[in-house]
């Protein structure tokens, strides 16, 4: 049966809560105010996949679930030249990015709520502290623990560690690294309902074991089942309008059918992942607000970070068979301190990561040729892998735009991606890739091979919270501070990026945005 | 030459033709016979051969079977349906040709390849290696032949040697942990 089949529905004129997004945040979002008694509607532009859908191969998997509507790119990036249409590997589909992501699920640390005071303020950087703290969040954090199910938290026992983990580990030790599994979301045993991790290693393609959390299967039914949710797949927002009182009250989208369709909103809270939800209230311009919705400080679409990043890989003498099993279940956070004497601010995470042999050729080395490319893809089944994921500095200037160029099959005008490295983050980067192959080189690496950043599956930051509404979009509940009835409820909401992946934060924010916009709409403060 | 004649030259069973080389290899144990052919609609049996032999010096592994690199044929000729594409091609191997003095293909290794980098700015060479890097490595004998199991992990490789690596110490229990019950 189809998680769409029996739920209730919502009429167009229902003053309902509207939900854009059904991933990490939105599908969240939506269970925690269904499980209050609160009528929602989710609008999510994807299409609706089962487990049994999702494809053992990674070109056809990426045909399947990733956002292709058209982007454009510029800046010094890297993304600009070789992937200049595709600057975001995302997911479009229920359940978001939850359906492709790796499952790490790590906490912020608390100096990283405050990175403009511990770090000091950078030229050409945007820090700023953000308006909640670590021990705020503590709470949140805790819950999303349960409810996603992370190893090593809850008495969940860690995933058993695979080939690819087991060369990261025993470089690890030889330098005096900790190395783990890692605190991720996927069952190493059976747990709520669903199965352990089988090590298929198609992480990136959607779980189809269910083993993985994701708001598909976990979320969005337990909220479909209290009769108070209602999701819409195929739904593709448009724009969000408001009365002349300034608060949103409508949210237009086309359907299935590309028939243009408007839901009466009571609230409307935008989880479409940074470069969908900033360019939604950019597109939302009207003369009451020329600059987008809940743009007076000038800061929508502004501050994009997407980690720093890179990957290195390995090769060695005898076969690793890294692909087999999974993709990212393994860390080392030793080097996600705050270090100075390094040479940059902030950290980064070291986490194992697998390609198979179709995304390796893609992306070992975007455009190269000939020899020096072809004598690492013969060593293919004796390689071993890392990806390198730490904080980059929030700029201005890196900002999600409107193209009025392209449009898309709507005639909306679509985003465009700018981005140029940070010195910090080109620093950071550097160390992170010689620690990298220091590692891999002390267990006997033949070769070893940096790898550029990937179309960025970690996009942050373009609606960023903030205490004074000069600085950002939000406030520390993800409530704009412009339009009191309209909420950012995803990663676009951070204020900073940290060194850890953002999930676990998200959904943390995602169930304290729920409990206060419950608490708020039944005092009627909203 | 007239449309017609020309549709003839093209469309009358052109096709890249070839044996296996490496009769111990994966591609071999997965081959149900040593001669293999790939048919063409669009390009001619001499362009596809040349374009072949392209590739194979933009993307060398070499032991890996033309049969493979055929693919990468297979999947130029289909986007040459289009006849902008198309152009593009036959008009690439033509310049490569008159590069050559006449015919690149008879031409040492060495020799051809210094013509391969002298076009690597061109929209035809881009083409060809934006084509290959998807289709070279994503069909069931590249799979066979760099040691990847593709779909055949689609079960789980909890048994299938997830964790057989056996050249390097364990992990510590703490820092792993235990296979689900």
């Amino acid at each position: 049966m189809a998680l769409t089949d029996k739920q209730k529905t919502f009429s167009h004129d229902d003053s309902v809560v509207v939900i854009i997004g059904s991933g990490a945040g939105g599908g969240t979002l939506a269970n925690g105010l269904a499980q209050q008694g609160i009528n929602t509607v989710v609008l999510e532009a994807g299409q609706l996949h089962t487990t049994a859908d999702f494809l053992a191969d990674e070109w056809a998997s990426f045909s399947q679930l990733a956002w292709l509507d058209p982007r454009t790119t510029s800046g010094s990036f890297r993304l600009a030249k070789d992937f200049a249409g595709l600057p975001a590997w995302i997911v479009k589909a229920v359940g978001g990015t939850t359906i492709h992501w790796a499952g790490a699920s790590l906490r912020f640390q608390p100096h990283e709520f405050k990175a403009l005071t511990t770090y000091g303020s950078l030229n050409d950087a945007n820090l700023l502290d953000w308006p909640i703290s670590y021990d705020e969040l503590a709470p949140y954090y805790a819950n999303a623990e349960n409810r996603m199910g992370v190893t090593r938290t809850n008495d969940i026992g860690g995933l058993p560690g695979n080939n690819n983990f087991k060369v990261m580990n025993a470089g690890a030790k030889k330098l005096g690294y900790s190395c783990n599994t890692g605190h991720m979301a996927i069952n190493s045993q059976p747990r709520d309902g669903r199965l352990a991790c089988q090590q298929r290693g198609f992480c990136f393609q959607g779980c189809r074991f269910g083993a993985k959390w994701s708001t598909l299967y976990t979320e969005l039914p337990a909220g479909v089942a209290t009769g108070h949710l209602e999701i819409r797949p195929e739904s593709h927002v448009a724009r969000i309008e408001h009365n002349k009182n300034g608060r949103v009250n409508a949210v237009v989208y086309f359907d299935k059918n590309g028939k243009e369709q408007r839901q009466k909103a009571r609230v409307v809270a935008v989880a479409g992942n940074s470069i969908e939800t900033p360019r939604l209230l950019l597109n939302s311009a009207s003369s009451m607000f020329p600059g987008g919705l809940a743009n007076s400080s000038g800061q929508v679409g502004r501050n994009y970070m997407r980690h720093m990043t890179g990957s290195v890989y390995a090769t060695f003498e005898k076969p690793v068979h890294m692909y087999r099993g999974t993709t990212m279940a393994g860390i080392i956070s030793d080097e996600a301190r705050h270090d100075p004497t390094r040479g940059f601010v902030g950290g980064y995470e070291m986490e194992t990561l697998s390609l198979g042999l179709p995304f390796m050729a893609a992306f070992l080395n975007p455009g190269a040729w000939g020899r020096d490319f072809t004598r690492a893809m013969d060593q293919y089944d004796h390689m071993a892998g890392m990806w390198l994921v730490g904080e980059d500095m929030p700029r201005e200037s890196n900002r999600i735009t409107l193209n009025t160029d392209v449009k898309d099959t709507y005639g909306m005008p679509v985003a465009n991606v700018h981005y140029d490295d940070h010195p910090n983050d080109v620093a950071m980067r550097q160390h992170a890739f010689e620690r990298g192959e220091a590692i891999y080189n002390a267990v006997g690496a033949a070769d070893t091979i940096r790898t550029p950043p990937y179309p960025s599956t970690h996009n942050l930051g373009s609606c960023r919270m903030s205490e004074k509404a000069q600085d950002g979009v939000c406030n520390g509940i993800g409530q704009s501070h412009d339009i009191p009835n309209l909420f950012i409820s995803d990663g676009s909401q951070f204020t900073t990026s940290a060194s850890e992946n953002p999930t676990l934060t998200i959904v943390a924010l995602a169930l304290r945005q729920s409990e206060k916009m419950g608490q708020m709409l039944k005092q009627g403060t909203v | 030459m007239s449309l017609s004649r020309r549709n003839f030259l093209r469309n009358s069973r052109n096709a890249l033709i070839g044996t296996l080389a490496f009769s111990n290899g994966a591609v071999a144990l997965l081959a149900p016979s040593k001669v293999w052919s790939m048919p063409l609609q669009q390009l001619s049996s001499e362009e596809g051969e040349t374009i072949l032999k392209l590739t194979r010096h933009i993307f060398p592994h070499d032991t890996l079977e033309d049969a493979v690199y055929a693919f990468v044929v297979r999947d130029l000729d289909k986007a040459a349906s289009n006849a902008d594409v198309l152009a593009m091609l036959t008009n690439g191997v033509k310049d490569i040709d008159r590069r050559a003095g006449g015919q690149w293909m008879p031409l040492s290794s060495d020799e051809q390849f210094r013509h391969v980098e002298a076009i690597s700015d061109s929209l035809f060479f881009e083409t060809i290696r934006s084509t290959a890097v998807v289709s070279l490595y994503n069909n069931e004998l590249a799979f066979a032949h760099f040691g990847y199991e593709g779909a055949k992990g689609d079960g789980g490789y909890l048994y299938a040697g997830f964790d057989d690596l056996d050249w390097l110490p364990d992990p510590a229990p703490a820092d792993s942990g235990i296979k689900p019950a």
